[in-house]
């Protein structure tokens, strides 16, 4: 059984990733997803906005020298971010890039729900916070930005922002019970009797 | 109280409330494909579980597939790895795989309706965005990630929270020459990509009533690009007409009961929406999209919109659709040359789209500059196909008939755009690099409207050719 993680706080080195609707086929192009695990996603992020068609890289901030650090990173995002195709290989990348957080002004449900089910939580802040929020990240890369999902707030430095997250959600990495497969399975018994009331389950027979 | 139903349906498949206030919701049909499933079996394999609902559970092979040769091993390792994978998963743990040699194969979202596996009231789930087509048929269905589905591989459920809903109304009977994929493509352009986000569509109004099951899934189907990740429309006498004698859907008096039960799924009069949006089909015309998300498109006799017409907060997007797509804004995009033409997909590869895509083919012959292909959505639709003589109408027209897959709409396969060309496209995304080449552009539109592309070698308006303007 696996163990349950809580995850009340998350800390690390901010990455601005501007834009609205960045949709997870930019996040991780589909020749990536030809692979039978997810190792090694963390290389290809945003592969076609990194480099160009002969391999160089075109100055994307992920590749920019004063947004290199080392350990947990914490994305900082606008509108719509993940959205279009449901490919958890979006998420599995930002992941394996180090980046353990998101906070932005809106999610795509699929890809929202991707990140809980890897325990990454996704905040949203209002329009206005996250614009300062870029701001202030983008003046001075080199604090700690700090997502505290028990206050719900996130600070920067000076910078504080209060953060949201749907109640539930909130609780399971409070809890500690964001991956689900056991706390599904610990209800079989009711899974089978809500199988057993359903008429298509037996083909509509008598 | 009256019901949506999404409210029926979401009652009848909750397990319990979990401790977060989230439902664990009863999946009752897993579809399962070859790109999004590895990783989900083998996490199954280290927790040491079987699949709790193997009947429940179907797999096909769509996105890798070649569309050129069914020969195995195929010539791409990756893809036959992935191949190899599915074939030993669905082995190893007693799932029904609908491979080529099954006659079976298709796209997910094809054979699920044609075979009879989707039906009204159920809960539908599948690693893929476009899961949403099997709303057509009133069912709750939504795309999930990979770890979702070894969710639902190990326990048929999903912990998940109930969308929001938004009713849209669309009256009036459709133009000639214009089709189910014009109005969804104008339903995403005017809510937007992000209007649904939260929420679950629910179409009605007389234009989908007067729509077939294939219309139907044409529009579900691309729920997902307006943000909304389930869309569906009520079960009535079409969706039962379409449902009656399928291999996997009730048979005989086994039938008349299900009818019975999705009859009683359909949303009450006077259900209450979260919120409503009403349109008229009746002035649309054939739409295309000139940029980088679903929702910038026009139609075909407008001009690239200026910048200044839009939300400040899409304004960066636009500006970066222009110097990806190379647009001066102001030019009419009727008359945009087009390097490929691609039918196809789980939006528009069933075999209504390739009767109206050939009712145009057989007009004129393609443009010796394009490159068109047509990839049935299955095999079941190549059959009824070739017994029509479709195949032999784009083959005589110029086009290329294929195998069934996904093949170009995302370009897992070896059908790929190269450098900077354009393609019409009968899909459903036209992101920066999905068809294959990083700096490939594409531009979505009808079948219809592809096939007028391919043979007039640029966006044109499909109207005009059918003489019908």
């Amino acid at each position: 059984m696996s163990v349950l993680v809580k995850i009340a706080r998350v800390a690390g080195r901010p990455i601005p990733l501007r834009g609205n609707d960045i949709d997870t086929d930019r996040i991780i192009p589909a020749r990536y997803l030809k692979a039978v695990t997810f190792d090694g996603l963390g290389a290809a992020a945003f592969y076609d906005e990194r480099y160009d068609a002969r391999g160089e890289l075109k100055g994307h901030i992920l590749d920019e020298p004063r947004f290199q650090a080392k350990g947990t990173r914490i994305a900082v995002v606008n509108k719509n971010f993940g959205c279009g195709s449901s490919r958890e290989h979006a998420p599995q990348a930002l992941l394996r890039w180090g980046i353990k957080a998101l906070i932005g002004e809106s999610f795509a449900d699929i890809f929202f729900g991707n990140c809980v089910a890897l325990g990454m939580p996704c905040a949203t802040a209002s329009e206005a916070e996250i614009a300062r929020l870029l701001s202030a990240v983008e003046a001075d890369p080199a604090q700690e930005l700090i997502v505290d999902l028990d206050a719900l707030r996130a600070t920067y430095g000076a910078l504080v922002v209060p953060i949201a997250l749907p109640a539930g959600i909130r609780q399971q990495f409070l809890e500690g019970t964001w991956d689900a497969t056991r706390v599904l399975l610990a209800a079989e018994p009711q899974i089978r009797a809500t199988a057993a009331r359903l008429p298509y389950v037996k083909r509509f027979g008598d | 109280m009256a019901k949506s139903l999404l409210d029926k349906v979401w009652e009848a498949h909750t397990v319990l409330q979990l401790p977060s206030g989230q439902t664990q919701l009863f999946v009752g049909l897993h579809l399962v494909h070859e790109v999004t499933s590895p990783q989900a079996f083998q996490m199954l394999r280290e927790l040491d579980l079987p699949v709790l609902f193997p009947d429940r559970t179907v797999a096909t092979v769509d996105h890798i597939i070649p569309t050129h040769t069914a020969a195995r091993p195929f010539e791409d390792e990756q893809a036959e790895t992935m191949m190899s994978e599915i074939e030993r998963n669905t082995r190893e743990f007693g799932i029904t795989l609908y491979d080529r040699a099954s006659g079976h194969q298709g796209i997910v979202h094809v054979i699920g309706p044609e075979m009879g596996l989707t039906q009204p009231g159920l809960t539908i789930a599948c690693g893929d965005s476009h899961t949403s087509t099997h709303g057509a048929f009133g069912a709750i269905a939504f795309g999930i990630g990979t770890s979702q589905v070894r969710d639902v591989l190990a326990s048929q459920c999903l912990a998940i929270e109930k969308p929001r809903i938004r009713r849209i109304e669309v009256d009036g009977a459709l133009p000639p020459g214009v089709y189910a994929k014009d109005v969804i493509l104008h339903i995403i352009r005017t809510l937007g990509v992000k209007g649904g986000v939260g929420y679950a569509y629910e179409y009605g109004g007389s234009t989908f009533d007067g729509m077939t099951m294939e219309e139907r899934m044409t529009v579900c189907n691309m729920s997902i690009e307006g943000g909304a990740r389930c869309g569906y429309v009520n079960p009535d006498q079409t969706t039962f007409d379409y449902l009656r004698g399928r291999p996997l859907a009730p048979q005989g008096a086994d039938f008349e009961r299900a009818v019975a039960w999705w009859k009683g799924m359909a949303s009450d009069p006077g259900a209450a929406y979260d919120a409503v949006t009403r349109l008229d089909a009746t002035r649309l015309t054939p739409v295309v999209t000139w940029g980088i998300n679903p929702g910038q498109a026009i139609g075909i006799g407008e001009r690239i919109p200026a910048v200044g017409e839009f939300a400040d907060d899409e304004r960066d997007v636009v500006e970066d659709a222009y110097a990806y797509m190379d647009w001066t804004p102001g030019t009419p995009i009727a008359g945009t040359r087009i390097d490929v033409a691609f039918i196809g997909s789980c939006t528009n590869g069933r075999i209504s789209d390739l009767r109206e895509a050939a009712r145009v083919a057989q007009l004129g012959r393609v443009r010796p500059s394009v490159k068109a292909i047509v990839v049935p959505g299955s095999q079941e639709v190549a059959r009824q196909a070739e017994a029509e003589g479709l195949p032999d109408v784009f083959r005589a027209a110029g086009f290329e008939w294929r195998l069934p897959g996904c093949s170009m709409c995302l370009a897992m396969n070896p059908d790929k755009l190269s450098g900077r060309q354009i393609c019409a496209s009968s899909s459903n995304r036209n992101f920066k690099g999905r068809q294959g080449s990083p700096s490939g552009r594409t531009l979505l539109m009808s079948p219809a409207m592809v096939a007028a592309a391919a043979i007039e070698g640029a966006v044109t308006d499909v109207r005009a050719l059918l003489g019908r303007t």
